[in-house]
């Protein structure tokens, strides 16, 4: 027996643990004896979105936290390649000393789990591939990538992709990985592409509840070339008890008359860029006819942080959806959840977040069947404590199931990496 | 050109033939069968022309339905497929193999719904790249990818191989703007991925099916986002004496956080060919010339052509324009999009690369690709999309001449084999195909090509369709390096060769 395999059996006679390797290698090895005994096994970060997706039934956890570093950041390459449980924060704040950042302005989902701030890791981010405000303007996490290292479920180390923007070499694995929930491939190190910061925000808040008027102004945000780069509708909070109100308290800013339903979008650039695109705005939108106020960039930043944080469910016990549909659509929708739902608008009409009481389980199925008929797909992202599990958390058709098993397969053939976290076979 | 390893021929795939073209001719309407060797001849290669195959014959279906029961039959018959969109591919692609129905997607060539609201267009994927932008531009809309064969390549092709062009480093490739597609599998199958929404749950198939380059399913519809045309646009024309200082300034606009939308470099000897050939007004005496394009607001591009200018005065340019009206914005670019043609008109044949590298890098590469085309005793001219990384060096040539074109390929090889040594890749928007198989190895190890080749079998279990195309056909690394093998002859003496 070699040292490394003594190691390894060392390792495995206990069948209940964590396992927390120190390098891609030490990985390697750790999934082989897995793939060899087929354990399943649930892949962790740092645990900061662990709420979301299924339960896993795994004595196994496989801890990458120790993958983390920045490995190399080129700023002027407009790329930063990282060990891929990197906490954000620390990519971040990295980029931020050359005034760049991470365009798709990742969600930090540590307020709706205990309220307060908890990023995670990289990997664990790529993994859900959900974007934030900026996504309708700038592309999703997916559209960030640009490669990756990690190891598949035989323990076999594999690449793909590189860290130049325009890549065809051989299949885009790096977009498969982004948004599989850990169960194609344990992560070990990722390239992303990084963009300039911005100088300024500014923000004009449009008040109404004119839902008709609300998708109106949507259509003509997203078909100005003023570069709008967020468009969030935020409406009233419905007053049924178990909804927690954090809209006042949330949006506390001067300028904002947080209690009552607005419209807000978001302007970037330099001080005179932004008052041109107001300008232009301002005809666009007739602005002149609406009751509008406008938030200055001590307002605005700290506005679309709050947004994008989903501040406005913070802690909530109830079951939050993710549901994103064609905008047209958006009446339907909009007409169905009014007065009975917590929810809010993002991406420029796109996307919805929805707070659905707990034991609402019907209520969920029937939101799921109308997002379905409007041509869009919904998640759930959190599940109150006492949900159970009827309805999936993710949807998907047959056929694309049927695809995504023989994927599955070709990466992970005994399902160690997160059996079942987003499909029931994957 | 030189000889290429195809897969082994099926014999009996050959010798059913008729029963192939008779069945054929009951699917779909028999006058979209074509068999005859004049009728397929035109079929028999793409846009790497030097690569020539007929093959058993090509097949023209109308609708999805009808490429779902021929893909099924082909799938019950073992027979292989090769899907082909506008044959623009120059990595060929699109390759017909002899004993493989070509599939070609020609008849595919209508725009299906144009949906402002949404900001898609929902096509088939024989209409043409450009097309989708002449749909939408009455309302000032526009299509964002724009490879530079846009008013020939289909939308389909562009798909399969993630195309690019030359504003990808701020509006991105086609997987980036693309929001749905409708494919059929090997086996039949009819699968519909994405739709009108943002994003994808589950695996993202799409990012899969992007440039994967017809070997993973046939594109039947596309649904592509298309964006409103900016308010401003304006461009700079700059020379510089030297290579060093032209690329710094490259990497110095990039990180001052200037992101163009296109911005493009020549070095002296293109500067010279498309002078000649289009009379854009390039500077003549200048060693590198960079087009800087920006768009935005009115005093967003002024703000930002002065910080440009600023920079690359620094740098020491030895001449410096900026376009002041629109006419004079595509007058700049008239020389850089006749690239291609000037070099035509220089040589009897040239041959594009496409490599990918660093920004910073370019003037380590363009010093390596002199170097090697004095060894070679070549003629090549390069242009280099800074914005995004992707070198275009094109090897001027005569294909009359057998060792030259020998001597082409080989320098062709060892260009891209420089890209991957500084950081790059061996092919940013045209594909592997046939043409850059073999250097797969030169990124990727025999794990990466078997992840990569697993995916393949697991959605074409019988590798029927367009085989052959961008994997090794040797597989292992270690045994095939180079595009001239010759443990690869021992292995398939049966071959053809041509």
């Amino acid at each position: 027996m070699s040292t490394e395999e003594k190691k390894n059996s060392q390792i495995f006679q206990d069948s209940n643990k964590t396992y927390y390797p120190e390098n891609e290698i030490e990985v390697s090895s750790i999934v082989k004896e897995l793939y060899k005994k087929n354990l399943p096994t649930e892949l962790i970060g740092t645990g900061s979105k662990s709420f979301i997706g299924n339960k896993i039934q795994s004595a196994n956890k496989l801890s990458l936290s120790k993958l983390s570093g920045i490995i190399e950041y080129l700023p002027e390459e407009l790329y930063i390649k990282v060990k891929a449980n990197t906490p954000l924060e620390i990519i971040e704040e990295e980029l931020e000393k050359n005034n760049q950042e991470l365009a798709f302005e990742p969600i930090d989902f540590g307020f709706i789990e205990n309220g307060k701030s908890n990023k995670g890791t990289i990997g664990g981010y790529l993994s859900c591939n959900f974007a934030g405000s900026r996504r309708f303007k700038v592309g999703s996490a997916r559209d960030h990538i640009l490669g990756f290292r990690g190891v598949n479920g035989k323990g076999e180390i594999i690449k793909s992709g590189g860290t130049v923007v325009k890549n065809v070499t051989g299949y885009d694995l790096s977009k498969l990985v982004t948004g599989s929930f850990g169960t194609l491939v344990a992560l070990t190190e990722v390239v992303l592409k990084v963009l300039p910061k911005k100088n300024l925000s500014n923000t004009i808040v449009i008040y109404t509840e004119d839902k008709k008027l609300v998708k109106e102004l949507f259509e003509k945000i997203s078909s100005s070339s003023s570069e709008v780069s967020g468009a969030v509708y935020i409406p009233e909070e419905p007053k049924a008890a178990n909804y927690n109100c954090n809209k006042e308290r949330v949006f506390k800013l001067n300028d904002l008359k947080s209690n009552v339903p607005f419209l807000a979008l978001r302007i970037e650039g330099n001080k005179t860029s932004i008052n041109e695109r107001v300008k232009v705005l301002t005809d666009e939108l007739e602005l002149n006819k609406l009751n509008i106020s406008m938030l200055d960039v001590y307002q605005s930043v700290p506005f679309w942080k709050k947004v994008n944080n989903l501040e406005i469910f913070a802690e909530t016990k109830n079951n939050l959806l993710r549901a994103v549909i064609p905008p047209s659509k958006g009446n339907e929708l909009m007409q169905k959840l009014e007065n009975k739902y917590k929810y809010y608008i993002d991406w420029c009409g796109s996307l919805y977040w929805i707070e659905v009481q707990s034991k609402k389980n019907m209520k969920i199925i029937e939101i799921k069947k109308l997002i379905k008929e409007l041509g869009g797909y919904l998640t759930i992202i959190k599940t109150s404590p006492d949900y159970d599990y009827e309805e999936t958390i993710f949807t998907i058709d047959e056929t694309r199931l049927l695809i995504s098993e023989k994927i599955k397969k070709s990466f992970d053939p005994r399902r160690v990496f997160n059996p079942g976290r987003m499909y029931r076979g994957i | 050109m030189s000889e290429l390893i195809l897969p082994k021929i099926n014999k009996e795939t050959i010798s059913k033939k008729e029963y192939i073209f008779k069945n054929l001719a009951k699917i779909i309407n028999p006058e979209n069968v074509l068999s005859h060797a004049d009728e397929i001849k035109p079929y028999e290669t793409d846009a790497l022309a030097a690569y020539k195959q007929t093959p058993l014959a090509v097949v023209m279906p109308e609708n999805t339905h009808e490429v779902s029961k021929i893909l099924k039959f082909c799938y019950d018959e073992n027979i292989k497929v090769v899907p082909r969109g506008a044959g623009t591919g120059l990595s060929g692609g699109a390759l017909p193999l002899q004993d493989a129905i070509l599939l070609s997607l020609g008849k595919f060539n209508k725009i299906l719904e144009i949906d402002f609201e949404n900001k898609c267009v929902i096509t088939q994927p024989g209409v043409t790249n450009l097309s989708l932008t002449h749909a939408v531009q009455h309302k000032g809309f526009y299509y964002a990818p724009d490879p530079s064969s846009q008013l020939a390549c289909s939308i389909g092709g562009n798909v399969a191989e993630n195309s690019g062009g030359v504003h990808s480093l701020k509006y991105g490739t086609t997987t980036n703007n693309i929001l749905g597609v409708e494919m059929v599998m090997m086996d039949g199958t009819i699968c519909r991925i994405g739709g009108k929404t943002l994003d994808q749950e589950g695996y993202d198939l799409m990012g899969l099916i992007c440039g994967s380059e017809g070997l993973l399913g046939v594109i039947t519809e596309v649904t592509a986002k298309i964006l409103k045309k900016p308010q401003v646009v304006k461009a700079a024309l700059i020379g510089f004496s030297t290579i060093e200082e032209g690329g710094n300034a490259a990497t110095e606009i990039i990180s001052n956080g200037i992101v163009p939308a296109g911005m493009e470099i020549m070095d002296k000897a293109l500067i010279v060919a498309t002078d000649n050939f289009s009379k854009a007004g390039y500077p003549r005496d200048a060693e590198l010339l960079l087009i800087v394009e920006l768009d935005g607001t009115e005093s967003e591009v002024d703000g930002l052509l002065n910080e440009v200018s600023a920079i690359c005065k620094k740098n020491n340019c030895s001449s410096l324009k900026l376009s002041s009206n629109e006419k004079e914005r595509l007058s700049f670019w008239a020389g850089r999009k006749a690239a291609f043609p000037a070099c035509g008109a220089m040589a009897p044949d040239y041959y594009c690369m496409d490599g990918s590298i660093p920004r910073g890098k370019l003037a380590e590469a363009l010093l390596e690709i002199k170097n090697l085309s004095k060894k070679y005793n070549l003629p090549v001219a390069n242009c280099f999309h800074a914005g995004d990384g992707n070198l275009h060096p094109l090897i001027m040539y005569d294909g009359g001449d057998k060792e030259q074109l020998r001597k082409t390929e080989e320098f062709g090889s060892e260009i891209l084999k420089t890209c991957v040594r500084l950081g790059g890749v061996i092919t940013g928007e045209h594909g592997v195909g046939v043409e850059k198989r073999e250097l797969m190895c030169e990124m990727f190890n025999d794990n990466d090509i078997q992840q990569q080749l697993d995916i393949k079998s697991a959605l074409d279990v019988k590798n029927l369709l367009n085989p052959g195309k961008v994997y090794p056909i040797l597989r292992k690394c270690a045994e095939e390096g180079r595009v001239h093998v010759h443990r690869g002859e021992e292995k398939f003496p049966n071959l053809p060769r041509f």
